[in-house]
């Protein structure tokens, strides 16, 4: 049972951290109950071996002595001589996410943590659902920091912010081709920056691609980032950034991740489905999907790796558009 | 001089610097090899001394007296006694092998019996064999003496034992073939003198088809392993403890458990206590699970263990509830009566409670009584100074739920501080339901977000949809989402990913 469970167990999935968690915990925990799935079988049979046993053979008076082969019971491959079959897994996380963020987190197990590194190789974008608090300025940039300072917020409207978020996004996207280190120049280039398509393929300060307000309510505010080579505090930062700009301060609440590369949330698992079956099946319901998005990214060869199809939602498109409870009042 | 204690001790140490969790054990006592290598085993072949293959063993029981008898030419009785007086001088190949060895030669011999005729046969007709075996013998009667001394292992401690155990060793060793029945006992038919009479064995020497059958060509079990696979097909104890459920994966990580399941008798010592067990309530497939937590009560005395459940009828236990307690808490029995005396009379003070209650409380949890009790004493003051809850609320919380009394004290006061202070659930209410004690955070805090974003977080029992705090953390997602947040379990979950 152990090694048929652990044959489907290879590929990439995504989970759906919850805030307050550390995302090391969250590896242990899904590694806990694979385990638990995988050694979960039904005891294999009783194992026999085979011992040589000197005996008296013949009958009557002469009783000779050989050696008879028989199958004797062992106990050596008993599960409570041995102990479980599978003492630990190998899953590895992508894209990590600190302890207040939450949203979609890549796992690899087994043979689908060298996907991991080609999902990372690939550069994709990541969407963020970002919460701001007008009003506040922290040191940690977050809710539940020390108070730093406190202001007023009623000249914001939501156009300021609009136009703020748009100064953010061109001030990037210059960043965006100057790191992608592409001769503009070209005929393709060109082309593709049209269509919105340069990324930087190799290591860069956080860069947004796209940010767009979905809810304003002040002194809350809701909006959605695109980006790449981003961690959660500098996105918290970019709150805080965005207060200043508006003459006021911001303190962000809470940041959501809704997409990593090619999974979204609709494949994120959450906790009640940290369990072998249902992540066995959403293994095998992302595979076909990983493979062919990171042979488009990575292969051929690395010069053809900014052609991509319009079609796909990740690279070309602004921010997906807004879930519905996404506007919670709070 | 001709001296096996350079190897011997090299492998006496390397053995010991190995590691500590190992169960150790001499394979090669237990072997007896008619034909084997000449007695005039040169003092190169003691440094294979050793632990891994057939001919190294083959050579080793008899390296000690060839190399004396050819070292000194003389006499090996005087030479042994000489021997034994030098006690640094026996090999600490000797003290690091503990008296397990000697108890599974011989379950070795009862599992896998060879009849007795065959044995004589072979001795009868390879006399100097016996000088292998009586030299088994004296090294049975050693670890035998040493283990009466100490039960716990040191090998400097057996040393000394060993070195005066030899005064005893001689006339005792007839006692000795009578313990070991298989053995039989040849004094009769070959003294000592005449091991320096017996002509060297030669490998190009013919062997009769029947000695050769008789050659024992196992693989010897390792002196020392890491866990008890290697001998569990060897020993009729650890067989039996399987079939009734103990866990011995688990039980070989402590390497002293190891030893003394290997150093048991099964008809002697643990089935007195497995029906002792039995009387007192465990079934047999709940038998495994006990021992495999607590064996360490086969080490116990009967008496002892009898002593203490009397205690606990005394105490107006009932049967029933003994045994359940013995169940849920299994190193109960591992407790004199005084630390148990202590400790009831702890929680009758501290809780306060009537003797009744406190007999329930135990029954329900009884590893009160076994573990530690500063973290109850902590709790008590946490309920009462942090939380602010009265003598009288905390009484009827511990009855309800008493593994409150044992909850760690950060998540007591996040929980407490979540219910307080963000779900504005006053004191009193809280005492009705601790069960939102024992439910984790997490949960609380999810289904409480829901109801709040659904407007239903309603927890005043006066006015309208009134929600209770137990169902809101006892009952099941599926009830939740229809009964109390009147939502499909997508909407919940749907939910949860906003969060």
């Amino acid at each position: 049972m152990g090694s048929r469970g652990l044959a489907r167990l290879h590929g990439l999935f995504a989970v759906y951290k919850p805030p307050g968690l550390k995302w090391k915990h969250v590896r242990d925990t899904v590694e806990l109950q694979l385990l638990k799935g995988v050694n979960a079988g039904k005891a294999p049979a009783p194992e026999q071996r085979v011992r040589f046993l000197l005996g008296p053979v013949g009958d009557g008076e002469e009783k000779a002595l050989t050696l008879t082969a028989t199958s004797v019971p062992t106990l050596t491959n008993h599960p409570l001589v041995c102990g479980p079959a599978c003492t630990s897994l190998k899953i590895g996380v992508g894209h990590r996410l600190d302890a207040q963020a939450s949203g979609v987190l890549v796992l690899g197990v087994g043979h689908g943590r060298r996907l991991l590194t080609s999902m990372y190789n690939a550069h994709l974008t990541k969407d963020y659902t970002v919460r701001g608090l007008l009003g506040k300025a922290t040191d940690d940039f977050c809710d539940e920091g020390r108070l730093v300072e406190k202001s007023t917020y009623d000249h914001v409207t939501r156009e300021k912010l609009d136009r703020i978020l748009a100064l953010i996004q061109g001030s990037h996207q210059k960043a965006l081709v100057m790191y992608s280190s592409l001769d503009l120049q070209t005929q393709e280039a060109y082309e593709m920056a049209v269509r919105g398509l340069i990324r930087p393929m190799n290591k860069s300060p956080m860069l947004v691609t796209a940010i767009q307000c979905i809810h304003f309510a002040p002194p809350e505010f809701l909006i959605q980032v695109q980006c790449m080579h981003e961690t959660q505090k500098q996105l918290r930062r970019l709150v805080h950034e965005i207060g200043l700009e508006l003459k006021t301060t911001a303190v962000c609440s809470q940041v959501r991740r809704t997409r990593d590369g090619f999974f979204t949330l609709d494949d994120a698992l959450l906790r009640t489905h940290w369990d072998l079956h249902s992540i066995e099946d959403a293994i095998q319901a992302a595979a076909p999907r990983v493979a062919a998005e990171l042979e488009r990214s990575l292969g051929p060869g690395l010069g053809t790796q900014q052609l991509q199809d319009p079609g796909r939602p990740w690279d070309s498109r602004g921010p997906s558009s807004a879930l519905g409870l996404e506007s919670c009042a709070g | 001089m001709v001296s096996p204690t350079p190897a011997a001790v090299h492998v006496g140490e390397g053995a010991r610097r190995r590691g500590p969790a190992r169960v150790r054990r001499c394979g090669t006592v237990g072997r007896v090899r008619p034909g084997r290598t000449s007695l005039a085993a040169t003092p190169k072949q003691t440094e294979s001394v050793g632990l891994a293959t057939a001919d190294e063993t083959k050579t080793q029981p008899c390296l000690f007296v060839s190399a004396f008898c050819e070292g000194r030419g003389r006499k090996p009785r005087a030479t042994l006694r000489k021997m034994a007086l030098s006690a640094p001088q026996i090999p600490r190949w000797f003290n690091s092998v503990k008296l397990s060895s000697f108890i599974i030669a011989t379950q070795l011999r009862k599992h896998f019996p060879r009849p007795g005729k065959t044995l004589l046969h072979g001795f009868s007709a390879q006399p100097q064999m016996s000088s292998d075996n009586y030299f088994l013998q004296w090294g049975f009667k050693t670890y035998r003496t040493s283990s009466l001394w100490n039960s716990s292992q040191s090998t400097n401690s057996s040393r000394q034992e060993i070195g005066s155990a030899q005064g005893t060793l001689l006339p005792s060793m007839n006692e000795q073939t009578q313990k070991t029945e298989n053995i039989p006992s040849f004094d009769s038919e070959l003294s000592l003198e005449a091991l320096d009479d017996l002509p060297p064995v030669s490998p190009l020497q013919l062997v009769s088809e029947e000695e050769a059958i008789q050659i024992i060509a196992d693989p010897p079990l390792p002196p020392d392993t890491y866990t008890l696979r290697d001998y569990v097909d060897h020993s009729e104890t650890l067989q039996k403890l399987v079939l009734l459920g103990v866990d011995l994966s688990k039980i070989e990580k402590h390497p002293d458990a190891a030893n003394l399941l290997l150093r048991l008798d099964f008809e002697k010592d643990i089935k007195q206590i497995l029906m002792f067990l039995k009387d007192l309530g465990i079934e047999d497939n709940q038998l495994g699970t006990y021992l495999t937590k607590n064996y360490a009560i086969f080490s116990e005395d009967l008496e002892n263990l009898k002593t203490r459940v009397a205690y606990l009828q005394s105490k107006n236990f009932s049967k029933a509830h003994i045994a359940q307690m013995v169940r849920n808490a299994p190193f109960l029995l591992s407790f004199s009566v005084e630390r148990l005396d202590n400790r009831l009379g702890f929680f009758q003070k501290e809780l306060e409670l009537s003797v009744k209650k406190t007999r329930d409380l135990v029954v329900r949890l009884p590893r009160l009584l076994t573990g530690s009790l500063e973290p109850v004493k902590e709790n008590m003051k946490v309920y009462r100074l942090e939380l602010g809850f009265k003598r009288n609320e905390i009484q009827h919380m511990i009855t309800k739920v008493p593994k409150m009394l044992t909850a760690n004290k950060r998540k007591l006061t996040e929980t407490f501080d979540y219910v307080h202070n963000v779900m504005s659930i006053p004191h009193h209410l809280i005492v009705r339901f601790p069960q939102v004690f024992n439910t984790r955070l997490f949960k609380v805090k999810e289904r409480h977000l829901f109801l709040t974003y659904l407007g239903r977080a309603q927890y005043d029992p006066v006015k309208p949809n009134y929600i209770s705090l137990d169902k809101l953390v006892s009952v099941p997602d599926e009830i939740f989402c229809e009964e109390i947040a009147k939502a499909s379990v997508q909407d919940f979950e749907k939910f949860l990913k906003t969060l």
